[in-house]
């Protein structure tokens, strides 16, 4: 298994930025990830080289501002766990966190650096807003 | 008109598989004259040893500490300083051809510039400000699989031919462990590939095609960089006859006894023993799988015939690439540069591949400098330290540029005076490796004949740990003399020196984006 973790502390309030990240089907406006779509439960993300992961939402939950996800179907995928965390850190800053966990352990890898690159995204968009 | 500069590696390769350095296996009389006519370097070291730090101190002259690129799968940054970059300012056409490998090859998002335009089957970005300061990129790796240019290039033409290749990764993306060949020995395949489909045959043809895209009084800067000799081994099979297996001589690093080798091993750092027993895989860098310690004489013997074939077709392929420049008129002012990212084991100590191990077998390197013949620079054999960092020194000196302010080192000497002169005293390599969890930091510095590796505190060592080897009374660095109280000033003046210079580490670490 395989444990990443990627964060960024952002000049923002958590209530704006989660109601962001918060946002399954807004994946794409940070994530380098080229399309997104959303039907209840279910997501399916589009990869720039064409890759599709088809993903289960498995928590959303708008009071711990935790979201976590699972790729699914995907014959490669022996276990995956995604967590986005939003946790306040004063009234106007608060940590974003992205963490992976993975088998195929050396998958976790290329998804987290992904990740890094969402969260800096995050980060320029809601600094000091 | 300038000196025209080619910049050959090759990926994985020692320093005795050439003939102009001993070897007696492959037959290189391509790269033999470029070091008959040049300067070949007898103690020319990495910066580090596996390929994404060590290229990327070629191409910014620095030391990992200061570029940031601690271990394969770290990017080098986009905007990292590149001599190619200074000599395209000069005038220079430049280009890269081969194996870039200063991005990550693992790129499912499309992140990384190199992956990119071989998916959109460009050779640039940017015409303007071109990736890295190479006009043209046209790039590949072991294997066709993956989005750069040589395997779309089998993709689009012999899509047939493209699992004769090895699979380089298994069902579990690991390092593939799976055995082939006559002996099982891993990483090895008999490929029926054609012999002009294979990558080193594509890099030289389309190394052709771009110097031929020139015109005549065009100074160029091109790095040709071959994939091999770097696992998988898997060559035309056409070719398996140059080098029968069963006629090839152990290597002298090999220990046959088994209980000698394994009281070598365990005089040295922990790690060492912990790889060769399979219970510390400390990098992606081999299978982790595979048991070194299950290795036998005849899987030696097959991995080195299959390496010794492709390091002779990798001089076919460079005297092909000479070939076609003397016909365009440009031999008398040709500066050509040799050299390879690091070393393998190729069964020394019993192992295989590379890793936190920083003795001759991984750090030693071919380095060949032949100067243009119309400099009139007379051929040497060099034995002072030199390390990779000085290459984008020694680029900039052949093309009358001034030396760039971000490399930290002075260019590579043309004999051993001038290698005083210039500074040239002791070269530096570092090691860190935190693949989940499974921690190695060395720092070694070599100089007066001696290495001397120190460990930091890491998953099988201590500080105050360390390796020391005498070079001249211990070629294969049997002899671990770390704890040896008669060179304990020796040592301790080493690691003094090996401190006093090594530029400070930028932190924090650059984040690791993918395995390789």
């Amino acid at each position: 298994m395989g444990t990443v973790r990627r964060h960024a502390f952002v000049e923002c309030d958590a209530d704006t930025v989660w109601a962001f990240v918060g946002a399954p089907e807004r994946l794409h406006e940070w994530f380098p990830i080229t399309e997104c779509r959303v039907e209840g439960n279910k997501r399916w993300i589009t990869l720039a080289g064409g890759i599709v992961f088809e993903e289960e939402i498995v928590t959303l939950d708008h009071d711990l501002r935790r979201f976590q996800y699972k790729i699914i179907n995907n014959s490669l995928i022996k276990f995956h766990l995604g967590t986005v965390d939003v946790i306040p850190d004063s009234p106007n800053r608060c940590l974003v966190m992205y963490s992976t966990d993975m088998d195929p352990e050396v998958l976790a890898l290329p998804i987290s650096g992904a990740a890094g690159v969402g969260l800096a995204k995050v980060k320029e968009m809601f600094d000091g807003r | 008109m300038g000196r025209k500069i080619l910049f050959i590696t090759t990926d994985q390769q020692r320093y005795d598989a050439l003939g102009c350095n001993g070897g007696t296996i492959a037959r290189t009389p391509n790269i033999d004259a470029l070091s008959r006519d040049g300067i070949t370097f007898d103690r020319a070291h990495p910066q580090n040893v596996v390929c994404m730090p060590s290229r990327s101190t070629m191409i910014t002259g620095q030391h990992v500490s200061t570029h940031g690129v601690w271990m394969n799968g770290v990017p080098l940054p986009q905007d990292a300083p590149s001599i190619a970059s200074d000599l395209r300012t000069a005038g220079y056409a430049t280009a890269l051809i081969g194996k870039a490998h200063f991005e990550p090859l693992l790129d499912p998002f499309l992140r990384f510039t190199e992956n990119r335009i071989g998916n959109q089957r460009k050779t640039t970005d940017n015409p303007a400000d071109p990736h890295r300061g190479f006009d043209h990129m046209e790039l590949s790796t072991h294997g066709a699989v993956g989005q750069l240019h040589y395997s779309q290039w089998m993709r689009d033409n012999h899509p047939e031919a493209i699992g004769g290749f090895y699979q380089v990764l298994d069902h579990e993306l690991q390092v593939n462990a799976l055995g082939g060949g006559e002996t099982n020995a891993p990483q090895i395949k008999v490929n029926p590939i054609q012999k002009d489909w294979y990558h080193t045959h594509w890099v030289a043809q389309r190394t052709i095609n771009w110097l031929n895209s020139l015109p005549a009084d065009r100074d160029w800067f091109c790095w040709m960089s071959f994939p091999d000799p770097h696992h998988p081994w898997d060559p035309p099979a056409s070719e398996l006859h140059r080098v029968p297996w069963r006629e090839v001589d152990l290597p002298a690093g090999y220990i046959e006894n088994k209980s000698q080798r394994e009281k070598i091993l365990d005089d040295k750092l922990r790690h060492w023993r912990g790889w060769y027993d399979g219970t510390f895989v400390s990098n992606y860098e081999a299978p982790a799988k595979w048991v070194p310690a299950t290795m036998t004489a005849d899987q030696v013997r097959e991995v080195n015939a299959f390496t010794h074939v492709e390091n002779e077709l990798i001089d076919e392929a460079i005297g092909d690439v000479l070939g076609a420049i003397t016909a365009r008129g440009w031999e008398s002012d040709l500066d050509v540069v040799y050299t390879t990212d690091h070393g393998e084991f190729q069964g020394d100590f019993g192992l295989l591949f590379k890793g936190p191990y920083h003795v001759d077998s991984l750090m030693r390197l071919p380095l060949i400098w032949r100067p243009a013949p119309s400099a009139h620079t007379k051929p040497s054999r060099v034995n002072a330290p030199v390390g990779l960092v000085s290459l984008a020194a020694t680029f900039a000196h052949i093309a009358g540029v001034e030396r760039p302010s971000y490399t930290e080192a002075p260019r590579l000497p043309i004999n051993n005076d001038e290698a005083r002169e210039l500074g040239h005293e002791r070269v530096l390599t570092e090691w860190d490796s935190v693949l989940f969890g499974k921690i190695v930091h060395l720092r070694t510095i070599c100089r007066d004949n001696w290495v001397c590796t120190a460990a930091l505190e890491g998953s099988m060592s201590a500080e105050g740990e360390g390796e020391l080897y005498d070079l001249v009374n211990d070629p294969l660095q049997h002899v671990n003399r770390w704890n040896d109280e008669s060179v304990r000033s020796l040592r301790d003046d080493l690691l003094s020196d090996l401190w006093a210079n090594l530029p400070s580490q930028v932190l924090p670490l650059r984040t690791m984006d993918a395995p390789v």
